[in-house]
């Protein structure tokens, strides 16, 4: 049987207000109690959690998964169990595959092989406009009956103001946000953030208002329009002030910055390294210490890795050739926790506020909570354990990451989706 | 013994302004080499270097061409056209190949930055850089210099001004290094949307009108205006761009003291420079081009291992 015990641990639910030693009592794949000396059945596996913390499963909206098409780089099952390994129990998965996620059939596929991949929950996230061409309107009601969770055209910006304005109007229609990759494409022709950096590099760069005009045209139309706007992976300090402007005047809209936002600049290029590409692309420490206080102060919601496979050969090239992005599933809440919790931005609560609690209520998904009846999601992670992230232990197809090599602190232990073990380090590549 | 520049010469950033100055001290001799009537020495015989050329280049190719061969290495040139590179051969398997070749040195002028760097992190070979992207030139920059050198006895507190599309320029940045290095006070002139973001930070003037540059300087290195910026709205027209910035006779009759004019070549005439000026008694361009083979067999001859007292070395008798 399923049944859980996790007993000892620090149970942070902020959802709940929650916070302190406590045991987690999870029955028939819900969560059943949360308390000391709760009276548990027989046979039950009970899971010691004494120094570790004990949270509701980590919620990544925005994650790439590369099926169908790209199968090489990644899959639904690969990249739902490294979700797994990271904590978290959701993920959001864009649309720019080969084909796109743009009609119902398309979101029936990802919904089936997350099925089948049985690890995190994967939630498809359905294009905006058909092809991702940025025309016309895809049918957004056909995928969010066939499982959709929100739209994005990420990958490339909404650039007709024309057509996002629609998609903001019609997407009130089914409660879902649009989630907008912030660019404006004539200024965008870059490979890295414009500064001396890339002067030095001799790289073509992309001036931070390339993001801040998309953010502040998306804003003006969610003002306009009323309808939920989620800004992708922000990346500077101007979007960060516009966004919290913004917030104050009361407007629908949320933020995410990822891992690698707060906490690498620009300087990660040098050497030309190609693990430091990506797009929006490492800014200056003004914007990280930004993107952190907007973190701390809800101005950015949640975080969200935009984990983005690539195989080894494709960044194995000039910079200028290397594809946008790296992987982050498994490392965010080390990188979290050295360089949010640790550097006295964020408590823990905060932390798990900004990747559970909130990212589950923004784009309205199950978890992100531990009240009773609420799915057994839980994520068991030890807060203080010093890793060295090596390629050869990653779960995902694609190692495309800065971080390898380097020691980060916090590490998933155990994750557990609709009550099931999905993921148990020490236990490695299990398929149960 | 460790090689004096290491294995490559990716750029001059890296370098230091001791290194530098060896490979001018360096290229001093070798100058009068091509003086000769039999231009040879045999300090490099038996070594062989490749040519890679992924962008089409007369003058450095054959510049670096004369320089291997007057040294006695053996040549090999590779132009990307009508080999397997333009059949998408990718950089790690090019240099997988030539390293499995046994190269001893390959000189790479690539359309990316950060190429030679790539292709030094991978062969065992010495790479020297030819020009990636838009990322550095080091042999032209260190020819600039040289050449700069022989003119005025030293580049310490030397007054450089650099004109024109710096933002595009490879040849611009080595040139700011090596000068930085050496203690050269340097000034950009160009309109705005040529010039690249951070320079000051460099402690590199930022001009916007060539008058301001000819009255400042000791020396112009005038840089190329490539068609395409026009085409890319970078400047609105080429006559436009003559009319305001142009290295013209006129302007340079107000110049306060001797002004030189350097370029790097090809020349546009009647765009960034007039003929009058390029074949006037300010140029120095015909000797940037001699100096470049004297400067590229010094570096050859040093990343080869060769000592900077090479006549003893190389048992030259002359």
């Amino acid at each position: 049987m399923n049944d859980l015990l996790i007993a000892g641990g620090r149970v942070i639910d902020p959802s709940r207000g929650t916070d302190g030693i406590a045991d987690l009592y999870l029955v028939n794949g819900k969560v059943e109690a949360v308390g000391r000396n709760i009276p548990v059945g027989e046979g039950v596996r009970r899971i010691e959690a004494t120094g570790k913390i004990v949270a509701p499963g980590f919620i990544d909206v925005h994650v790439h998964f590369r099926e169908p098409g790209q199968e090489h780089m990644e899959t639904i099952a690969t990249g739902a169990m490294a979700a797994a390994a990271g904590g978290f129990t959701g993920v959001c998965v864009m649309p720019n595959t080969d084909p796109v996620i743009d009609n119902q059939a398309a979101v029936g596929f990802v919904v089936r092989q997350a099925i089948r991949a049985g690890k995190a929950r994967v939630y498809p996230i359905g294009c905006v406009s058909l092809g991702q061409r940025g025309l016309q309107l895809a049918e957004f009601g056909e995928m969010v009956a066939a499982g959709a969770v929100a739209v994005s055209d990420d990958g490339h910006a909404v650039a007709s103001s024309q057509l996002m304005r629609t998609a903001l109007e019609y997407a009130k229609v089914f409660g879902i946000p649009v989630a907008d990759h912030c660019e404006d494409p004539t200024l965008a022709a870059g490979v890295m953030h414009e500064g001396i950096v890339a002067t030095r590099l001799g790289l073509k760069g992309i001036p931070a208002a390339a993001e801040e005009i998309m953010v502040a045209r998306d804003l003006v139309l969610a003002e306009l329009t009323g309808g939920h706007i989620h800004l992708c992976h922000i990346s500077t300090r101007g979007s960060v002030d516009l966004i919290r402007r913004a917030k104050d005047m009361g407007l629908n809209v949320t933020a995410e910055a990822t891992p690698h936002h707060f906490s690498l600049t620009h300087e990660w290029c040098e050497g030309y390294n190609t693990n430091a590409k990506m797009s929006p692309p490492l800014r200056e420490l003004a914007d990280v210490g930004a993107i952190r206080e907007g973190l701390k102060d809800g101005t950015i919601d949640c975080v969200a890795t935009d984990h983005a496979p690539h195989h080894y050969d494709a960044k194995q090239r000039e910079f200028d050739e290397a594809p946008n992005g790296i992987i982050g599933l498994e490392t965010a809440i080390g990188v979290a926790i050295r360089d949010l919790v640790d550097t006295g931005v964020l408590s823990f609560p905060e932390l798990v506020t900004r990747m559970s609690t909130t990212p589950a209520r923004i784009f309205k998904l199950p978890g992100g909570t531990l009240a009773v009846g609420a799915p057994a999601d839980v994520v068991v992670f030890d807060p203080g354990r010093r890793w060295t992230v090596e390629a050869r232990d990653l779960h995902s197809k694609s190692t495309n990451s800065p971080y390898l090599g380097q020691i980060l602190v916090g590490q998933a232990e155990l994750t557990t989706v609709g009550g099931r073990v999905v993921f148990e380090r020490g236990v490695e590549k299990t398929d149960g | 013994m460790t090689p004096p520049l290491g294995k490559d010469l990716v750029g001059l950033e890296p370098l230091s302004a001791d290194q530098i100055r060896m490979i001018l001290d360096t290229a001093e001799p070798f100058k009068e080499v091509s003086e000769r009537s039999i231009k040879k020495v045999p300090a490099l015989r038996g070594k062989t270097i490749v040519n890679l050329f992924f962008e089409a280049s007369t003058r450095t190719r054959i510049s670096f061409e004369f320089a291997e061969k007057r040294l006695s290495a053996d040549t090999v040139n590779i132009a990307a056209q009508g080999s397997s590179l333009s059949k998408g051969e990718t950089l790690v398997d090019t240099a997988r190949n030539l390293e499995a070749m046994r190269i001893d040195m390959v000189v790479i002028r690539h359309h990316a930055s950060g190429a030679a760097r790539f292709l030094g992190e991978r062969i065992r070979s010495n790479v020297i850089n030819a020009g990636d992207g838009t990322h550095e030139h080091p042999t032209q920059g260190l020819l600039d210099l040289l050449t700069l050198r022989d003119k005025f006895g030293t580049i310490e507190g030397l007054k450089v001004a650099i004109c024109g599309d710096v933002l595009h320029s490879r040849v611009a940045r080595s040139n700011i290094w090596g000068l930085l290095k050496l203690g050269a006070e340097v000034a950009v002139c160009g309109p705005p949307t040529l010039l690249p973001t951070g320079l000051q930070s460099l402690g590199v003037t930022v001009m916007h009108h060539i008058e301001d540059a000819i009255q400042w300087a000791d020396a112009l290195n005038v840089l190329r205006l490539q068609l395409e910026r026009m085409e890319a709205g970078f400047v609105p027209s080429l006559r436009e761009y003559n009319r305001i910035f142009g290295v013209t006779k006129e302007r340079l009759e107000r110049a306060p003291k001797d002004i030189v004019i350097m370029h790097p070549g090809p020349m546009n005439r009647g765009v960034e420079i007039d003929s009058d000026v390029a074949d006037g008694p300010h140029s120095l361009i015909l000797p940037q081009v001699t100096n470049g083979v004297a400067v590229r067999m010094a570096v050859l001859y040093l990343l080869a291992g060769g000592l900077p007292d090479w006549r003893a070395q190389s048992g030259d008798d002359r």
